[in-house]
């Protein structure tokens, strides 16, 4: 399975898809439970085990979910564990507590469902570039069918029902992924993430909740779940991130209009260290690619590929680095090995 | 990388960087994983869905009679608990616990009332597994509520059904 992932070209990292230059991936996951089950907090291990067995039994007759891999969190180890993480198709809390938890993960990585998260059910489809409405067509098509084959827990005045009851309702929690460093660097990005939270939105890091906000990517969601249709969930979403991504693009002409070669000349830099490095952190290696990426969009440097740069933001972190070289390594081997990777990949092509 | 150390204990070497937005300024630390989950529980407790109903039970509120000794019917858990942890039981607890909840509903979510999608119609039947699974609930339950009877009844109703999936 995971020899796949590491080679998988057609994933949601592939840098394509609508606005890819600002609007890094969109995401739309779903939050179902088990009627007259207890919900996984509180489950018996024989009952959470009944519910992953079930999904084990009834998951490929999901048209979508066809060919996809089944695992359960407690067969895989932890550094497997940490490398779902950082392809972002398991949360923290499913890789810290393995028992009685499972994995259902289609073969493109677009599709993945956890079994006994905090709820039974967490399924989200995620796709590259900014497209919510692509991905609520494939989960609301994975939730129809089936609920043909599980009951599952519902209310007709307050929808399906959640284990923590900000989710409850549509149970839907739609976000996009933003590449936004010229937000950043012109310091206008705290203003936008006062506002965001003032009109209900969520803004987070680059791996969801509590984490920072590494490589200038931000990560904004809908707070709400209750009282909004699906469709008009996704609509505000799309108007949110749509006004960020205007601001950012305003911004990034603002820089070359006002710091033309100091922004080339970061570009540059940040390319030459990359290029040139023998030891690199990941915290420093995600600025470099950051101020690289803009540098692509901006037309400053020509000629490396976009999926290059946007693989290279997933496959330098630490658990993707130790399935590459199939080993456990130390912090500074990771570093060097880190950087041999950087050097070797950044080319320029015709 | 430049190792350096924990911003809290400044004993061990920091693995952790964190960046916190307070009043509108990012503040960064750099911290050791033990500090790093001390951190996490603080944060944790900081974004406590226990603020939420802090802040409605006090005087004046709508709720002025909260019993948070009641229990949900179902699966035994007290709205103390809840109100703890920030998680309910199961979804009978939205109805044992329907008074409170409302009040806390419409804080988040500023509604009361489901928009979105219904549970679709059940496509024939449902499926043997699932309906296995179903039973199998039922019955657990029925031996909890010593309710011999029923439960004898749906063990064979669960024989039947696995010999007709095995065959």
């Amino acid at each position: 399975m995971f020899e796949n992932l590491l080679t998988n070209q057609d994933s949601w990292l592939n840098g394509k898809g609508p606005s890819s230059e600002i609007v890094f991936s969109s995401r739309v996951r779903l939050a179902r439970n088990f009627a007259d089950k207890v919900f996984p907090s509180r489950a018996a291990t024989s009952v959470k085990e009944d519910i992953r067995n079930t999904m084990e039994e009834i998951y490929s007759r999901v048209s979508a979910l066809r060919g996809s891999t089944f695992v359960r969190m407690e067969d895989l180890e932890e550094l497997s564990r940490q490398f779902l993480l950082e392809r972002h198709l398991i949360s923290q809390e499913h890789m810290a507590s393995p028992k009685g938890k499972g994995l259902i993960v289609s073969a493109d990585e677009r599709i993945a469902l956890m079994i006994n998260e905090e709820d039974h059910l967490r399924m989200q489809v995620i796709t590259s570039g900014f497209d919510l409405a692509a991905c609520w067509q494939v989960l609301d098509g994975i939730d129809t069918e089936l609920s043909g084959m599980v009951n599952f827990s519902f209310l007709p005045d307050l929808g399906y029902l959640t284990s923590c009851p900000t989710n409850v309702g549509t149970a839907l929690r739609a976000s996009c992924m933003l590449h936004i460093p010229a937000l950043v660097l012109t310091k206008r990005i705290n203003k936008i993430l006062e506002l965001l939270v003032k009109i209900s939105f969520t803004a987070r890091g680059l791996f969801g909740e509590g984490t920072q906000a590494l490589g200038d990517f931000f990560q904004i969601s809908n707070q709400g779940s209750l009282g909004l249709s699906e469709g008009e969930l996704i609509d505000n979403l799309s108007g949110v991130v749509n006004q960020v991504k205007e601001q950012e693009i305003d911004a990034r002409d603002n820089l070359l209009k006002k710091y033309k070669f100091s922004l080339e000349d970061n570009v540059w830099r940040a390319f030459g260290v990359l290029k040139n490095c023998r030891l690199i952190g990941s915290k420093e290696a995600l600025s470099h690619l950051s101020m690289l990426s803009l540098g692509l969009d901006l037309g400053i440097i020509k000629g490396i590929k976009r999926e290059v740069i946007n693989s290279l933001f997933i496959i330098i972190q630490p658990a993707h680095l130790q399935r590459i070289e199939g080993k456990l390594l130390k912090e500074e081997e990771r570093d060097y090995i880190r950087a041999s990777i950087l050097r070797e990949r950044l080319v320029f092509e015709d | 990388m430049d190792s350096m150390l924990c911003d809290i204990c400044h004993k061990t070497i920091a693995t952790v960087h964190l960046t916190e937005i307070v009043n509108d300024k990012i503040a960064e630390m750099h911290i050791c994983s033990t500090c790093a989950k001390n951190k996490t529980e603080e944060i944790k407790d900081q974004l406590n869905i226990s603020d939420f109903l802090g802040g409605m039970s006090g005087p004046g509120s709508a709720i002025e009679k909260e019993d948070v000794s009641l229990k949900c019917s179902s699966c035994g858990l007290s709205y103390a608990d809840f109100k703890k942890k920030g998680r309910l039981g199961c979804g009978n607890c939205y109805l044992s616990f329907k008074k409170m909840l409302l009040p806390l509903l419409k804080k988040i979510h500023g509604s009361t009332h489901h928009a979105g999608k219904k549970i679709p119609q059940k496509l024939a039947s449902g499926m043997p597994e699932a309906k296995t699974t179903d039973l199998k609930g039922r019955l657990e339950r029925a031996v909890q509520l010593e309710e011999y009877e029923e439960a004898a009844r749906l063990r064979d109703e669960i024989k039947n059904l696995e010999n007709k999936i095995s065959s």
